[in-house]
């Protein structure tokens, strides 16, 4: 159900782009998923078929999900790592003072239409 | 493919969420209306702690709520029994409430005058946390049977969240739960939320969290 929620608005915007752009058909979306913002990329595509064939613009158009990388910094010793592996712990130093740097993107990164 | 063409998005999915939320916010502000977000899981008693604070402050305060469910009405039918005014919504099969579906609930609930309105979300961790419903304060329940470490496994939650109501305190002698490990686990996810332990059923600790209300009124208000 989360998932629905994230394609609903996806295709909101793919919509308004349409109508900014005058476009008849999309026939991709491709959008960037960080690697911890809890999305699962089977539940999209699955939520994605279902959402894009009920638009006029969107049917048939296919879904194509790049992973970004889920890095943190610590702010301690300054330095990055990794953030599946070692979750907000600083693997360097010990440090919880962490902060994560990117991972958690849901976008829309581009569309092909015509 | 002939004619088709790359356009770059590089956009949030949330961008459009986001916009008519901090619209939202600034037209309550203007009215001087608080607007309160409740979120916890199924069954931690946000509904009873809703229906206990507003029979407590309908004498000094206008109060109304909008109860925000998949579907059914038995919240809305719960609180109309404090006279409150109430609206449902109906969030169609969707887990959360969005700012533009919030936006359309105060509109039915013709209550530009209330100094506090609750909004009652639906019971779920993860999809509320991400879809900012244009409230001046998010509040997140989490029951004393959930455990301390839920700030763990739902860091968005606690990140996005003003104040965290620790309730059924009355069972926690029952439980493995550690009041002291939840603060930690809660500041280390949001070092700017505070905790307030309560009872929503025998009323312990209720009265320090009218006073949050109280003082997010007025502060609002000004």
């Amino acid at each position: 159900m989360h998932e629905l929620g994230i394609v609903f608005y996806a295709i909101d915007m793919v919509e308004d782009l349409g109508r900014e752009n005058h476009l008849s058909s999309v026939s991709s979306v491709t959008m960037s998923i960080g690697e911890v913002s809890g999305v699962i990329p089977s539940y999209l595509a699955d939520c994605w078929r279902w959402a894009a064939d009920r638009s006029d613009l969107l049917r048939g158009a296919e879904l194509r999900v790049e992973t970004i990388d889920a890095v943190t910094v610590c702010n301690a010793c300054g330095r990055t790592y990794p953030t599946v592996e070692n979750g907000r712990t600083c693997p360097h130093c010990g440090s919880d003072d962490t902060v994560l740097l990117r991972g958690n993107e849901i976008e829309v990164k581009e569309i092909e239409a015509c | 493919m002939d004619g088709y063409r790359v356009l770059e998005v590089k956009q949030s999915v949330f961008a459009d969420n986001d916009r008519r939320a901090e619209e939202l916010r600034a037209s309550l502000r203007k009215r001087g209306t608080f607007l309160v977000n409740l979120m916890s899981s199924p069954g931690s008693g946000k509904t009873t702690t809703l229906l206990r604070a507003v029979r407590e402050l309908s004498p000094e305060l206008s109060i109304a709520v909008m109860e925000a469910d998949i579907d059914s009405d038995v919240d809305a039918a719960a609180v109309s029994t404090t006279g409150a005014r109430v609206i449902q919504l109906h969030t169609g099969g969707m887990c959360h409430l969005d700012a533009a579906m919030c936006s359309q609930g105060l509109e039915g609930l013709a209550a530009d005058d209330a100094d506090l309105v609750f909004l009652e979300n639906v019971g779920n961790l993860v999809c509320p946390a991400e879809f900012d419903t244009g409230a001046s304060a998010n509040v997140t329940i989490l029951s004393v049977p959930e455990g301390d470490d839920k700030p763990l496994k739902y860091p968005l939650m606690y990140q996005v969240c003003d104040l965290v109501l620790v309730n059924k305190m009355d069972v926690a002698p029952y439980f493995d739960f550690d009041l002291e490990k939840l603060r930690e686990n809660v500041a280390l996810r949001n070092p700017r939320a505070r905790v307030i332990p309560i009872c929503a059923k025998t009323g312990e600790g209720m009265d320090e969290w009218y006073q949050w209300l109280r003082d997010g009124v007025a502060a609002w208000k000004n």
